[in-house]
């Protein structure tokens, strides 16, 4: 199993795409008003994988992503994509070719297709934008194949969001994503609005085209239960930091910091007896809360296993790990 | 559990007209609530788990609701024949109800206190300032801090969850018969979610009520639901005991929706789809509503409607499956497993928890 060591990407492919080192995003700074929105956020995601990131409302995962995609100038820190600092992206070509290369799909299917454009016209734009077809009829050809890859209907082009089905309209928003042939796609909270039997279909999909074009993702939502499924690696958020990052299966076997603790135990499972025997546990926001900032961050415990913490609390994490560990083999034997 | 029935709604069917003509929102549903039970509905969005509780508490709109047939007893008064005067006495007092987004439920420009109050002083005619102490009492019970600072702040000064609080307040200020939350916990973070339902299966077990609950996540249900009723197309499909539904499921439809859900287990990787989507009730299909995206349809479903085929005193399953001539079908993997724990659960061991014991005395 991946927990017993072996490495999800062999070591020497392991190639970051994305590195994020000690990113600030204030809003109103300097103001009375100010929000610190994402406070210190530091992670890497590497070419291939699925990198979920979880936490509530109001802990800065969306912001994050919104700041790695460059929508807004960021307030502190660094964002590396392929090697090169977002920050310096400032010719109008140069962002043409970085938008290209990095795509989003949102929450809400209906908010984010203009209503008043076709499907084709939805899909074909960002085709013309990017100048990647010559002319109309290879434009067309070009949205029909991209509609059939996401399981429409070639039929559907000539078709507005409103004649769609949530689900529907979510596959519009993903091939529209899929058209300028990117590399990195942010899901924000991409299937959060959709049924449960309709989300498995879209969760499915992203996978399947993940493999057939070679994608990596950052998955941005709060349902930790779908995050687990998609994602290769998971990081945790709260009130504005990263407070643990480790490998899917390892947070879920061994939660070492105490707030991911509380938001495993807070997860509904479709299980009556599995619910009746629960222990919740509450986190209280102080924990994470340190007066003085030296020797603070983000340490590793073990390979791939970061937690935000002390550094005198690395022993602690470091023991409590084998002791889960210890316990899941056991329970898995 | 005590075996009284409260409310009992029968053949209930329910029509939109709209542009583009008649949507049988609600094709004929039928159940019952006990005393002191949480009934859950699942279904998917449009499946008329909302517009057939909403019928409960007459909330749906005058002008182009069509209620077709059935009837809605509360304590043997049908519902539906009063007059919206008499119906005002009941709703909020009798059946209260939470709704999902708490900030548009709430009047913003109110303060929360008030509104708590407010419903305390239509219905049981006491003075302003016992409704104001019983308010106070009512927001501590429900866990809002600092209740007489609180007493005077608006909506807006409230976090989702506090809202949600609130709205529970309201829900209980007169101290009903049924709540009926609609999808309460939607809205809100994990861990609120937690607290929220926490607080609910608090109070159901302090104050004795009686609970319809209204979802999409199966895991809230399994939560907090005595008794289970999936809904697919206006009609339900599939009702039972918690532990039946979730461990004995009948109907295809459940199966995939249990199927659909990611467990928290390691090393999944495969995810059961249900293909397609709901059907259009402008133009409800012919037969079992559930075929064209059902991999074990017969031929039967596409032509005739199936009847609720008894599985135990407390199930019942609507599919030709259950029929005594139909073809033996091998449900999805996830199913199976489910199925193995009823057994261990119902076969094996004969003690088991108080909410199962009902099925066990019928199976065995």
């Amino acid at each position: 199993m991946r927990w017993e060591g072996k490495p999800l990407v062999a070591e020497a492919e392991k190639k970051a795409i994305v590195e994020i080192s000690e990113l600030k995003q204030y809003f109103n700074a300097g103001k009375k008003n100010e929000v610190r929105a994402v406070k210190d956020v530091s992670f890497s995601i590497y070419e291939g994988e699925t990198f979920g990131l979880v936490g509530e409302s109001g802990s800065g995962k969306s912001t994050t992503g919104r700041a790695l995609i460059k929508l807004g100038d960021i307030t502190g820190g660094q964002i590396s994509y392929k090697g090169q600092d977002i920050n310096d992206i400032k010719r109008r070509k140069d962002l043409l070719s970085f938008r290209k290369s990095m795509q989003m799909i949102f929450q809400d299917p209906y908010a984010s297709l203009n209503p008043r454009l076709t499907v084709k016209e939805i899909i074909g734009g960002a085709l013309k934008v990017h100048g990647m077809t010559e002319n109309s009829k290879e434009r067309t050809k070009r949205v029909y194949e991209l509609l059939e890859s996401v399981g429409l209907n070639r039929q559907f082009a000539n078709r507005y969001p409103s004649e769609f089905s949530g689900g529907q309209c979510q596959r519009v928003g993903i091939a529209r994503a899929l058209a300028v042939e990117p590399d990195f796609i942010i899901c924000d909270e991409a299937i959060s609005a959709l049924d449960v039997s309709i989300q498995a279909q879209v969760v499915n999909l992203l996978k399947e085209l993940k493999d057939k074009n070679n994608l990596t993702y950052l998955f941005i939502a709060h349902d930790l239960s779908m995050v687990k499924y998609i994602s290769d690696r998971i990081g945790v958020m709260n009130s504005g930091r990263v407070l643990e990052v480790c490998e899917a299966d390892e947070l879920y076997i061994a939660p070492l910091h105490p707030y991911t603790e509380s938001l495993l135990s807070a997860i509904p499972t479709p299980d009556p007896e599995a619910e009746r025997r629960r222990v919740r546990t509450e986190y209280d926001p102080k924990y994470h809360h340190y007066d003085d900032h030296s020797n603070v961050g983000l340490h590793e415990i073990a390979p791939e296993h970061f937690i935000y913490c002390h550094k005198d609390e690395i022993a602690l994490y470091k023991k409590k790990r084998e002791k889960l560990l210890r316990q899941a083999k056991q329970q898995y034997a | 559990m005590e075996d009284k029935t409260i409310l009992e709604v029968k053949d209930l069917a329910i029509s939109f007209q709209t542009f583009e003509g008649v949507v049988k929102a609600v094709r004929g549903v039928d159940f019952t609530l006990k005393k002191g039970e949480t009934l859950a509905i699942v279904g998917e969005s449009g499946s008329g788990k909302s517009v057939s509780t909403k019928a409960i508490n007459r909330l749906l709109p005058k002008k182009n609701t069509m209620i077709e047939s059935g009837e809605i007893l509360f304590e043997g008064t049908d519902l539906l024949k009063l007059s919206e005067k008499e119906m005002q006495k009941v709703r909020g007092n009798d059946i209260a109800m939470i709704f999902q987004d708490p900030m548009t439920s709430l009047n913003p420009t109110m303060q929360v206190g008030k509104q708590i109050a407010e419903p305390i002083v239509t219905h049981k005619g006491v003075s302003k300032e016992e409704a104001k102490k019983q308010a106070l009492d009512l927001m501590d019970l429900v866990g809002i801090k600092n209740p007489t600072e609180n007493y005077k702040s608006y909506p807006h000064q409230f976090s989702g969850g506090m809202r949600q609080r609130v709205m529970i307040a309201i829900a209980l200020a007169c101290e009903p018969k049924v709540l009926i939350a609609d999808e309460p916990t939607t809205a809100l973070d994990v861990t609120i979610q937690a607290q929220i339902l926490g607080l609910m299966n608090k109070l159901k077990k302090e104050l004795d009520t009686s609970i319809i609950f209204i979802t999409h996540d199966l895991g809230v249900v399994a939560q907090m639901a005595d008794r289970v009723a999936v809904m697919y197309a206006g009609q339900i499909v599939e009702h039972g005991t918690a532990d039946e539904i979730f461990y004995n499921p009948m109907h295809p439809y459940t199966w995939g929706l249990l199927a659909s859900m990611p467990t928290l287990d390691v090393g999944q990787t495969d995810l059961y789809t249900i293909p397609g989507s709901p059907p259009n009730l402008l133009h409800p299909p012919v037969g079992d509503a559930f075929a064209p995206r059902n991999e074990f349809a017969l031929e039967i479903d596409f032509h005739e409607e199936p009847d609720m085929f008894k599985v135990s005193d407390t199930h019942y399953a609507k599919t030709w499956l259950l029929h005594p001539s139909a073809p033996a079908v091998e449900p999805p993997e996830e199913v199976r497993r489910r199925k193995a724990k009823f057994e261990s659960l119902y076969m094996g061991k004969e003690e088991i928890n108080e909410m199962g014991g009902e099925a066990l005395g019928s199976r065995s």
